[in-house]
């Protein structure tokens, strides 16, 4: 097997393609929307819960590929308890990583690094983003209005 | 390649697939680090020495406008754009070069079909056939149409094999409906629906029909007047021609018929600012300058597939398409969709635990070239649950190694992914 395709389809990976953390709906949640990549035809769906500018609850539905998958699982571990003001430089820090490889250091990445092979294969980029996109969706969204039933 | 021969059963002079590749100098690119085995040609397929020839010397000693110069290049350009013509149209066996109409590709045919012919015959009530096979493109114009009009479109199912269901057809072409649009051979699964069948019913009840050929004309004998239809679109960089360029065969007397759906330059007889003239067929549909140098390039591809003839390739593809199905459904977790007797050589799949885009990219590593996704056919997809397959198509080039690649590619997918 060829060192590329290693780093792309690292352990840890496959674990979270295996078994997704917070792959779950979420009924309430204060922010959700819905990403789709028409090339593939994968859809997901993201789950909010925030209270003070901060993120006590993440959950996501759907994905796809290995990449897709564990790259939504992933970004919920990587969310839980940040603040909401930090999601940004996350993301681009994330974008540089599964693209050009550039790392401006503004955030930490831990385990996303996992993702770093994406680079070698352009194609798949979309796939590493999608649940970003539809993160940055979610938090672009107007906050549902608190229901009193 | 010997075996090959003993297996269609071919004269040894007959054909050779050795001989082929080497008249298509990409074939000896590597990607990364491998020979590339390309099976994307239900994609796109790659173009032989003669068509970049073809290209080169147009470009090189006789580009110019056609249809307007009095100097010798403009008449040069003229002759080799309706020569071409006349290569397409001897291609598909029409009557006239009058009834071929270049256009981009099969898109651009199914939407001159669906704005100049079917949108002013259409309104509320009335209904438009399409089978579940389709390709977008065969599908979203006439939606199109529809939501302009009023009128509906009618969806032919197909079974679990992937085949189109007859009798479902039979009861959906009604006295409202005023075309059938079906293709030839799914791009998707491989499919070849009954078409003479499919066309006798029609035109019992007096509705024309539509053959998307994008998929065939590489494959298959085309003969426009055998299958009888009244539209046959195609697109030349299926047939190994240049991008960018088509054509439209319709039948004269319904051409005669169909207003001009683009203005300008090339499709008109006379203009004044009270009243315009316009061209006959098939210039009245050619507006503005086209693509002359595809359409040379186009005549070039449709020589070459008619130099080793349409028959031999089919029975190579054949030959490829029984093999690979064989090496393939032995692989465990692996189901091929698109299994209805009679299909082309497309082997549309999926393997258990995976998706297709990661069969594909593990393939890529190989320099095995397939196709991850919906293939631009969404609602089959959706017939069978799924968001896409792993689609390999083959084409007159392919060989039995390059399908001993593919599966050794998916049988290390699998390990990878055990
Ligand atoms: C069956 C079928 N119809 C139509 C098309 C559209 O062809 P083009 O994109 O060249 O217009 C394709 C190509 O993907 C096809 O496979």
């Amino acid at each position: 097997m060829s060192g590329e395709l290693r780093d792309l389809y690292q352990q840890l990976i496959f674990d979270h393609y295996k078994a997704p953390r917070n792959r779950h709906p979420m009924h309430g949640a204060s922010h959700e929307a819905e990403g789709h990549n028409p090339l593939c035809g994968d859809n997901v769906k993201v789950y909010l819960e925030i209270e003070d500018g901060v993120i006590r609850d993440v959950a996501f539905e759907g994905g796809g590929c290995a990449i897709a998958t564990a790259s939504a699982s992933l970004m919920t571990e990587a969310l839980k308890g940040r603040k909401v003001e930090e999601v940004q430089s996350l993301f681009e820090e994330f974008h540089h990583l599964v693209t050009d490889g550039e790392a401006p250091g503004r955030a930490e990445l831990g385990k996303l690094e996992a993702l770093a092979g994406v680079r070698e294969f352009p194609a798949r980029v979309k796939c590493a983003t999608l649940a970003w996109h539809t993160l940055n969706a979610a938090l672009a969204g107007r906050e549902r209005p608190v229901s009193t039933e | 390649m010997k075996m090959d021969r003993e297996v269609v059963g071919l004269p040894a002079t007959a054909f050779d697939v050795q001989r082929v590749r080497e008249d298509f100098p990409i074939l000896a690119e590597r990607v990364r680090g491998h020979a590339l085995a390309y099976l994307d040609n239900a994609a796109t397929t790659q173009k032989p020495a003669a068509v970049i020839e073809a290209l080169g010397r147009y470009y090189r000693h006789d580009n110019a406008n056609v249809h307007r110069g009095v100097h010798a290049l403009s008449q040069r350009a003229t002759d080799q754009y309706e020569a071409a013509r006349e290569t397409v149209r001897r291609f598909l066996n029409a009557e006239s070069a009058r009834e071929i109409v270049f256009v981009r590709g099969t898109t651009e045919a199914v939407n001159l079909v669906a704005q100049s012919y079917a949108r002013p015959r259409l309104g509320p009530g009335d209904d438009i056939v399409v089978s579940a096979l389709e390709h977008h493109s065969n599908i979203v114009p006439w939606q199109l149409v529809c939501a302009a009009t009023g009128a509906q479109l009618r969806v032919v199912p197909v079974d679990e094999s992937g085949a189109f269901q007859f009798d479902a057809y039979e009861k959906l072409v009604g006295p409202r409906t005023r075309l059938v649009a079906v293709t030839q051979v799914s791009n998707a699964i491989g499919t070849l629906p009954p078409l003479e069948r499919i066309v006798a019913l029609a035109h019992e009840r007096k509705v024309p029909v539509l053959v998307d050929g994008a998929q065939a004309v590489s494959h298959l004998p085309v003969d426009v007047r055998a299958l009888d239809c009244d539209f046959y679109a195609f697109s030349g960089h299926k047939v190994f021609g240049p991008t960018g360029i088509g054509a439209l065969y319709a039948r004269g007397s319904i051409l005669e018929s169909m207003p001009p759906w683009q203005g300008g330059g090339d499709m008109i007889r006379t203009v004044t600012f009270a009243k315009t003239d316009f061209a006959d067929i098939p210039a009245r549909f050619e507006a503005g300058t086209p693509n002359i140098g595809g359409a040379i390039g186009l005549a070039a591809a449709l020589d070459y597939v008619e130099s080793i003839g349409r028959a031999a390739i089919a029975s190579h593809e054949q030959d490829l398409l029984d093999y690979a199905t064989e090496r393939l459904a032995a692989i465990p977790g692996l189901r091929i969709y698109g299994t209805a007797p009679g299909k082309a050589a497309i082997v549309s799949f999926t393997l258990e635990g995976m998706h297709p885009h990661d069969v594909g990219t593990i393939l890529d590593t190989l320099g095995v070239a397939i196709r991850a996704g919906h293939h631009c056919a969404m609602p089959l997809m959706q017939r069978y649950g799924i968001p896409g397959t792993a689609r390999a198509s083959f084409a007159l080039y392919n060989t039995r190694g390059e399908v001993d690649a593919l599966a050794a590619g998916i049988e290390e997918a699998r390990r990878l992914f055990a």
